[in-house]
């Protein structure tokens, strides 16, 4: 370090030390290199990217859907201009009249579709490569909730557009539930809302589409994440190389410590 | 030289051994499903594997664990017990004592879970219970009884609650029997809405668009038809609703009526097993309304024991 000049020092002060402040309190940026720098296997492919794929077409949806749900209204009531109900004229309104608005719904649309194929993806390589074996088993159920909800997602969100099909095929929908054994028929009920499914269902698929689902989906996603960078990535079943390999400190020796200078008071 | 990196033993410590059970176990489960749908031997042969394998893998499974229970001993304030313990002899067992911080976890605890319980429970109320209440729906007046020829099916449409639109359109197909041998009037009267999952059923036959009246709100139309079809996944119902193919679990639901100053009125609605005989001298296995999908008769019906009553399309 030595080689530095005067000037280089100063400039590399006023970057690291508030980055430096800021990890002394929270840890963050010991954080984020223990989330980023850590040790792969040689012989990973472009079969272990199927889960960043998965996540990158949920932040896709996630975001889309923010922005259509500035623009969609979960009304069954009949708009009385067009004659048709206020759900499906903002959904023709989306499509039709707003700059873009055919570009972002369907990228909601067929994103679905995508998520949930890589989903399925994703899942299979995990399961040929055996990596849903110790110590990975949580990831495994983590991510087969994550499915679970995903396909609450394509439930819910199926019925938003309250066209013939998005109408009828929800009614199926919430009768295959009411047939489950025991509770179904209380699940059904609750789902319709009411002697018919009406505007009543429609509110409470879409709180269930764009609130409570996407709350679980985050958290579960979150889990899933951690125990990934907690426990690594597996080799694939192929590999000639050992498992099970320590993880390198997060501060390797002879590194500087807290970011990179000076002792900081953490840990 | 990865192995001089690898962590020996960790990733295999705690895998359970090989075993068969799972094996036993999963035909078990294999036939108690498949004896669910051909006979109850089976599924009563498949039960019998599956809880004994399942007993035999999970004392398999465990049995490490139970090997090595160890005895624990008795949590003890070390420093006030130290002088007890002298004479541990003489003293009978103390009562269990409870610390300050104990107490006050105890209570802090509770106090949260009372706190939390006191908001939850409306809120959760509130989010189940409209589902379930204040449902009750009226009785719907189909006008004259005259409207309706002997022995013909007339579609009869009306909306449950103009308000809320088509949503709450209600068809039911009403045949005029003519009067029973008791000289009672006789009308069969069924739900539109298919027995499989609740799509619209059509009668299959064509319909008078030129009779069509409309009386009060309620549009009539007649049909020639003697069979009834579902467009969604093909259900087929014959003239009295029996079920004849495809994948309905039971009968048409059909309306109750009454006959209030030569008008015909539908009544609530039931559930129907079966139908044997026609029109005034059928004979209705009749059953509390249950959600479509659902069998209201047979062992299957076991599946359902308590069924909420209000009708969902």
């Amino acid at each position: 370090m030595a080689a530095k000049s005067k000037k280089d020092l100063l400039v590399e002060n006023a970057i690291l030390a508030p980055l430096d402040w800021v990890d002394e309190r929270t840890l963050a940026v010991r954080g984020t290199k223990w989330f980023l720098f850590r040790n792969v296997p040689r012989d990973v492919s472009w079969a272990q990217t199927l889960g960043s794929a998965a996540l990158t077409a949920f932040i896709v949806m996630a975001v889309t859907g923010v922005i259509l749900a500035m623009y969609y209204e979960p009304s069954a009531s009949i708009d009385p201009v067009s004659g048709k109900s206020v759900a499906y004229t903002s959904i023709e309104s989306i499509t039709n009249e707003l700059t873009l608005g055919w570009l972002v719904r369907g990228m909601h649309r067929w994103g679905a579709s995508v998520f949930i194929i890589l989903l399925f993806l994703h899942m299979g390589r995990v399961f040929l490569f055996g990596a849903y074996k110790y110590p990975r088993e949580l990831t495994w159920i983590t991510g087969v909730l994550i499915l679970v909800m995903g396909m609450l997602m394509g439930f819910t969100g199926y019925l938003l557009p309250w066209d013939q099909t998005a109408y009828w095929a929800t009614v199926v929908g919430i009768n295959l539930n009411g047939t489950a054994p025991f509770a179904g028929p209380w699940l059904g009920q609750f789902l319709a809302g009411g002697p018919e499914i009406g505007s009543t269902a429609l509110a409470k698929f879409y709180a269930l589409h764009m609130l409570a689902i996407p709350g679980a989906l985050i958290a579960l996603i979150g889990v899933h994440i951690y125990l990934v960078t907690r426990l690594g990535v597996s080799s694939p079943p192929w590999s000639g190389e050992a498992a099970g390999r320590e993880r390198p400190p997060v501060e390797p020796e002879g590194a500087r410590s807290g970011l990179v200078r000076g002792t900081g008071g953490g840990d | 030289m990865g192995h001089d990196l690898s962590d020996t033993g960790h990733d295999t410590a705690h895998l359970p051994g090989p075993s068969l059970w799972p094996i036993g176990f999963a035909i078990g489960v294999a036939c108690l499903l498949l004896g669910l749908v051909i006979s109850w031997i089976v599924a009563a042969i498949g039960a019998v594997l599956a809880v004994v394998f399942g007993l035999l893998w999970a004392r398999d499974v465990t049995r490490d664990v139970r090997d090595e229970v160890p005895a624990i001993e008795p949590e003890t304030r070390a420093v006030a017990d130290a002088a007890a313990a002298a004479t541990p002899a003489a003293t009978p067992a103390p009562l269990p004592t409870y610390t300050r911080s104990r107490f006050l976890e105890a209570s802090t605890l509770g106090l949260g879970a009372a706190i939390g319980a006191v908001v939850t429970l409306p809120v959760l109320g509130f989010m189940v219970l409209p589902s379930f209440t204040n449902l009750e729906e009226g009785e719907a007046d189909l006008g004259p009884i005259d409207n309706f020829p002997k022995d013909k099916f007339m579609i009869a449409s009306y909306l449950a609650n103009p308000t809320a639109g088509e949503v709450t359109r209600r068809t039911a197909f009403v045949r005029n029997n003519g009067p029973s041998e008791s000289g009672e009037p006789s009308f069969t009267i069924l739900y539109s809405r298919c027995v499989h999952l609740g799509c619209p059923v059509q009668p299959n036959g064509p319909i008078d668009e030129a009779e069509t009246k409309n009386v009060n709100g309620v549009e009539l139309r007649p049909v020639l038809a003697q069979s009834f079809g579902c467009p969604c996944h093909g259900g087929l119902y014959d003239a009295e609703g029996n079920r004849q193919a495809g994948p309905p679990v039971r009968s048409m639901d059909r309306y109750a009526f009454s006959i209030k100053d030569g008008h015909l009125v539908l009544g609530e609605l039931f559930a129907v097993g079966n139908v044997s005989g026609t029109g005034a001298n059928a004979t209705i296995s009749r059953y509390p309304w249950s959600v479509p999908g659902t069998h209201v008769d047979g062992i299957e019906a076991w599946l359902y024991p308590i069924v909420p009553s209000q009708v969902t399309g």
